[in-house]
């Protein structure tokens, strides 16, 4: 992108949001908040039990209840969908089999959310209980007890292996093999804003639905497939969320009813759900259990890693086969790795199914390694952030799995965390009860390829000026409270030298704006900012092609600053945006352009190397203290530091901001947020229940628990990213948890191998401590997993040309 | 949105009133002040009274009367308690224990009369219909059995009131008002353990108002054990009271722990009369205290843990009576000062 060197203006600079007066005001409208005339009210009947079959159900006194309209079943929707092409197992409404308590059967639309409610209590069902599979230790014992008919084999959903140089032979030849088992419990994403739809049928008969939704663009594909209409006779606006994390990415079978519903009534159909069914909704972190085998030289270098990683997915496929991925691909970017191994497996379970949350798969991994090397450092005698500074990857190197890594600023971040911490002071030194930790990460800047095979843009923008002078942005991404309309708002508005008060967004709305794939993977900013970038470079390029003649100079050296349009070497000569706009309107007709972006081809040309490759990577590094009471094992966070590389920050108030959520997010699962279940005593009950499921119940923090944090945000612009912006929305969440439990072992001495930490566990890892034993707590076991043969690739620097190759020595056989 | 069932609404002026109302209605009317526990609770149908009986606008329950002691209206919200002048200094651990209550939105609807009567509490109990109905339910609401512990006779719920155990402590005493009379009690005789019928209270009874001796010498302290510095139930309440002699020798003491028991836990602190509150007779009393607390395994964190803690936070509140500076640990464990 050849923007003119200028000095920036808007990018760069702490601005208000350009959606803040509307939210501090309550005039932005959530799904929740919209209200058709003759508007209907849906609710969902869902399931009691965790695994059972329909055998009838009988709706009829439903149907005949005062204020009803319509009831739906799983008969009404005989096509299927799952936001990935390869996991196409779920139903709006389940038609034979039950899966999870909470897995919705029918739907009543009646004219208020009370007689609806009313009538789900008249629908008789009858099941037929099936075994119960609670853990992926019990869906692997278990393979006949199957969830679903499809996956790899039993309740293995996706079971994948790569091997990029002999892992085996690198750890032989280590001088020490460290080999550690973490387990990290799921989580859910916890948004102030429940879901909410609106479906309508416009004054044309097409269908018209609003939505809490991250990716328009993807639930619209569904809606057609399932509904059997045409996409262009769907239009679906994703409102503005009140938050998403990537709870609201996966279509939700809600959407499909209100829509069904739309379609059948020709009336307005909404649905808000509850608190409740939120929770079962899902899509949060998967609960992991890893084991790291890891070779070290002497001096504290990375040789080889084998990773293993076995998720517990749930009851639906979800993203599960990218979440199943990201467990083990980003591994590599953060340090030089020669030799990498990872296999990873995800079972089916009777429970809520697991899918994308803040940092897709990565935080696990990057919580077992982070750990695993403060152990190293404590072995080797290093100091835990030196070790990590001596071996940071290098701008434009490959990894072992063939990722580019780009620009990064991971050794500043780890110097500036540091520094503001003083952690050269505090580290080992500070008195009983009280310590501080460092861990580090990477995340990366939208995913390479889109969730369905395509050769088509991530993103397009098109951008509309006029006379008046305002100028007009369209794109399909999606404000999930981010603040990706104020980004788009911003870029465009640097280019044109204007204010971001003269622009307008129009965004998440498919039958308006051009295709965005949506508010995941810390896509936006990169990609629909190059996007914008491209279409308003055109743009101004048109202004300045038509203008330079009435100023005299040619157009390189139009100048847009402020407002106004001018010659660069006489700013006197010169005239308002507005007048420059009609002046080319004149000339060039009614003026609009459009930008788009396709990220770059991977280096990797394995199967399976499509996950995991990014235009750009973020780093952070952070820094946690903590005090800990040797009595009763209470945890205390006081305070937390924590650089990152952000390349350029477009809105610093804004990333700011962000990085603060996400180390707020990222303390809550390091100490006290877990998404779990009970049974009951078998021989009482078959019952598996979410344990939680409420906002008092769910531990996250408040504003009360939350510490200090001193933000630096690392500034060193990146060519691929627009102005040589990065993503900020995931990647600080991610060091804080093994931040977390190294300062806990800083404070007292204890390991705490698995998330959330709490206090019954310090305690009971202090108790050990007193007694002589190892103070640790963590999984004891990893089970037999039968995964595949790895995919065997050579690394860039032992020959490899990014394909898959033959392993340079028979399997199975140990190298000596 | 969960969705109230429907009930009819009554908006007496008067204790006389409403207590005219409670007789007539009977078993089918129920008492709402801030509404706070009882809406949710209706919601997830726990209670479904054909008729709520709402205090908010009788005038008197919001009186606050000093004279040989404090006279507490049973109406005043707790954002009103924690305003009462001279509260802090003269009944900390009330103060204490309200300042901790739920939330600051919460305690500006919240009553202290709605505290004391609080239902009690169960992870198997305060989940919606449809969760309750995936389990079978339970004997406190629509079911046979306690999941709790399986062969439990009784409902083990929990009482999970801060400003009670504090009250207890403090020594006050609560009058209930009905049709019929009215009849003044200790608060701890408000309450047994039973997690179904927990309190002694007649259902055609109001709690009008709360009466606190003289300070006369006692100094009180509330410590509250929850996950959060805000929002959480009690996982362990401590409210300690005692009289101390100029030399720091206790006259007379009162020990209650919250949330470890279906009622508000009196426990036994004779053993402190006439002693010091030296770091051995606190540890003492505090694996008194420990030993007689019972958490289950229906409420937030490990009932084990829940358990052990008990003797740290009895310290915690002895060392505060004894004029300890515990600043620095209550901003660790309560996240605020209070």
């Amino acid at each position: 992108m050849s923007a003119p060197q200028k000095r920036l203006e808007v990018v760069g600079r702490s601005r208000r949001r350009v959606d803040a007066r509307a939210k501090v005001l309550g005039q932005l409208r959530f799904a929740d908040d919209l209200v058709l005339p003759r508007m209907l009210h849906a609710k969902l009947l869902r399931s009691p039990h965790p695994h059972a079959v329909i055998e009838s159900l009988d709706a009829s006194r439903a149907r005949s209840h005062p204020g009803v309209h319509l009831v739906l079943t799983g008969r009404d929707f005989p096509v299927p969908f799952g936001i990935m092409p390869v996991s196409q197992d779920e139903y709006p409404l389940a038609p034979e089999r039950v899966r999870y308590v909470g897995d919705p059967v029918a739907a009543v639309i009646a004219r208020d959310e009370q007689t609806a409610g009313e009538a789900l209590e008249l629908i008789e069902v009858k099941y037929r209980a099936l075994p119960t599979i609670a853990t992926p230790e019990e869906a692997l014992a278990h393979p006949e007890t199957r969830i679903h008919d499809y996956g790899e084999q039993g309740n293995i959903h996706r079971n994948q292996a790569y091997e990029f140089g002999d892992v085996e032979d690198a750890l032989a030849n280590a001088d020490h093999v460290f080999e550690d088992l973490f387990f990290y419990e799921g989580n859910t994403h916890l948004p102030m804003e429940q879901q909410a739809s609106l479906a309508a049928i416009d004054g044309e008969g097409k269908l018209l639905l609003s939505s809490s939704t991250q990716n328009p663009h993807y639930l619209h594909r569904q809606l057609a497939q399932v509904l059997q209409i045409p996409a262009a006779q769907i239009r679906v606006i994703a409102c503005p969320n009140g938050g998403g994390f990537g709870g609201k990415c996966d279509p939700g079978g809600h959407e499909f009813v209100v829509c069904k519903a739309a379609l059948l009534l020709g009336r307005p159909v909404k649905i808000g759900l509850t608190r409740q069914e939120v929770f079962y909704v899902h899509r949060g972190r998967h609960p992991v259990l890893m084991k790291l085998r890891t070779g070290v030289s002497r001096d504290g270098r990375l040789t080889a890693m084998h990773l293993q990683t076995l998720l517990d997915g749930g009851a639906y496929g979800s993203h599960g086969p990218a979440s199943t991925f990201y467990t083990g691909v980003l591994t590599p970017v953060t340090y030089e790795l020669p030799r990498f191994k990872f296999e990873a497996c995800r079972v089916f379970t009777n429970k809520p199914a697991c899918g994308p949350k803040r940092g897709h798969g990565t935080p696990q991994p990057r919580f077992g390694q982070e750990v695993q090397l403060d152990k190293i450092a404590e072995k080797l005698r290093l100091d835990p952030a030196k070790l990590r500074l001596n071996m940071v990857t290098k701008p434009g190197s490959l990894t072992a799995s063939w990722l580019r890594v780009g620009t990064t600023g991971l050794a500043e971040c780890i110097r500036k965390a540091v520094e503001i911490s003083g952690w050269k002071a505090k580290h080992r030194k500070l008195p009983p009860g009280r310590g501080v930790g460092i861990a580090c990460s990477t995340y990366m800047c939208g995913a390479g390829v889109s969730i369905y095979w395509n050769k088509m843009p991530h993103s397009g923008v098109q951008l509309l000026v006029d006379r008046s002078g305002q100028v007009t942005v369209f794109c399909g991404s999606t404000e999930i409270g981010q603040g990706s309309d104020d980004v788009l708002a911003a870029i465009v508005a640097e280019v044109l030298g204007v204010d971001t008060g003269v622009v307008r967004c129009v965004t998440g709305d498919t039958g308006l704006t051009p295709v965005d794939l949506g508010s995941y993977s810390s896509r936006v900013t990169i990609m629909m900012g190059n996007a914008a970038m491209q279409a308003a470079e055109r743009m101004r390029e048109q202004i300045a092609g038509s203008v330079c003649e009435t100023l005299g100079t040619t157009p390189e050296r139009v100048a847009f600053s402020q407002g106004r349009v001018f010659a660069a070497e006489d700013p006197g000569k010169g005239m308002s945006f507005a007048e420059a706009v009609a002046i080319t309107e004149a000339k060039l007709g009614t003026l609009s352009t459009v930008g788009s972006y396709t990220p770059p081809k991977p280096p990797g040309k394995y199967k399976g190397g499509g996950v995991g490759p990014s235009p750009a990577y973020s780093f952070s590094a952070c820094v946690v203290a903590v005090e800990v009471d040797e009595k009763t094992g209470w945890i205390h966070v006081p305070k937390i530091w924590i650089a990152h590389d952000i390349g350029r920050a477009i809105n610093p108030v804004l990333a700011r901001g962000q990085v603060i959520g996400g180390v707020y997010m990222g303390l809550g699962e390091a100490l006290m947020e877990e998404q779990v279940f009970r049974r009951l005593p078998p021989k009482l009950s078959a019952a598996l229940v979410h344990r939680i499921p409420s906002m008092l119940d769910y531990k996250s923090l408040t504003a009360l628990d939350m510490p200090e944090v001193e933000v630096a945000l690392i500034e060193d612009p990146d060519p691929n990213c627009p102005f040589g912006a990065k993503e900020v929305g995931q990647g600080p969440l991610l060091p804080v948890m093994p931040a977390v439990a190294n300062a806990i072992y800083d404070a007292v001495g204890v390991r705490i191998d698995e998330l959330p930490i709490t206090p019954d566990k310090v305690l009971a890892a202090l108790e050990l401590k007193a007694q002589g034993k190892t103070p640790r707590i963590g999984p004891a076991r990893f089970p037999e997993v039968p995964y595949p043969k790895p995919m065997f690739v050579l690394p860039p620097w032992e020959g490899g040309d990014g394909n898959e190759s033959k392993m340079p020595r028979p399997l199975g056989v140990a190298a000596s | 949105m969960m969705r109230l069932p429907w009930f009819d609404y009554r908006a007496p002026r008067s204790v006389e009133e409403a207590a005219k109302i409670l007789a007539w209605e009977g078993n089918g009317a129920m008492l709402i002040a801030g509404g706070t526990d009882l809406l949710p609770n209706m919601k997830r149908r726990h209670q479904m009274p054909q008729t709520l009986v709402s205090v908010r606008q009788v005038e008197a329950l919001k009186k606050i009367a000093n004279g040989s002691g404090l006279r507490l209206g049973a109406g005043l919200t707790l954002t009103e308690l924690l305003a009462v002048r001279g509260l802090r200094e003269r009944y900390r651990a009330l103060a204490q224990a309200a300042a901790q209550v739920a939330t600051p939105q919460l305690r500006n609807m919240g009553t202290l009369g709605g505290n004391l009567c609080l239902d009690t509490r169960c992870t198997y109990y305060n989940q919606n219909y449809e969760w309750r109905k995936a389990i079978d339910f339970c004997m406190k609401k629509d079911g046979e059995v306690c999941w709790v512990a399986t062969a439990s006779k009784r409902c083990l719920a929990v009482s999970s009131t801060d400003t009670a155990p504090a009250l207890i402590a403090l020594g006050a005493r609560v009058k209930l008002v009905s049709a019929a009379g009215e009849r003044e009690i200790a608060l701890a005789e408000l309450y047994q353990n039973d997690g179904i019928d927990y309190l002694k209270r007649k259902p055609d009874e109001i709690l009008t108002e709360v009466l606190l001796p003289q300070p006369d010498g006692w100094r009180s302290s509330y410590w509250k054990l929850r996950r959060r510095g805000s929002f959480d139930f009690p996982l362990l309440g401590v409210a300690a009271a005692a009289k101390l002699a100029a030399d720091g020798t206790v006259e007379a003491a009162r020990l209650v722990l919250g949330a470890v028991s279906s009622h508000p836990l009196v426990i036994k602190s004779d053993a402190l009369a006439g002693r010091k509150l030296t770091d051995d007779v606190i540890a003492e009393i505090g694996e008194a205290a420990q030993s007689r607390a019972k958490p289950m395994d229906n409420t937030d964190m490990d009932l084990r843990w829940r358990k052990h803690v008990v003797a740290d936070f009895v310290g915690y509140a002895l060392r505060e009576l004894r004029g300890d500076d515990m600043s620095a640990m209550r901003l660790r464990i309560a996240k605020q000062l209070v």
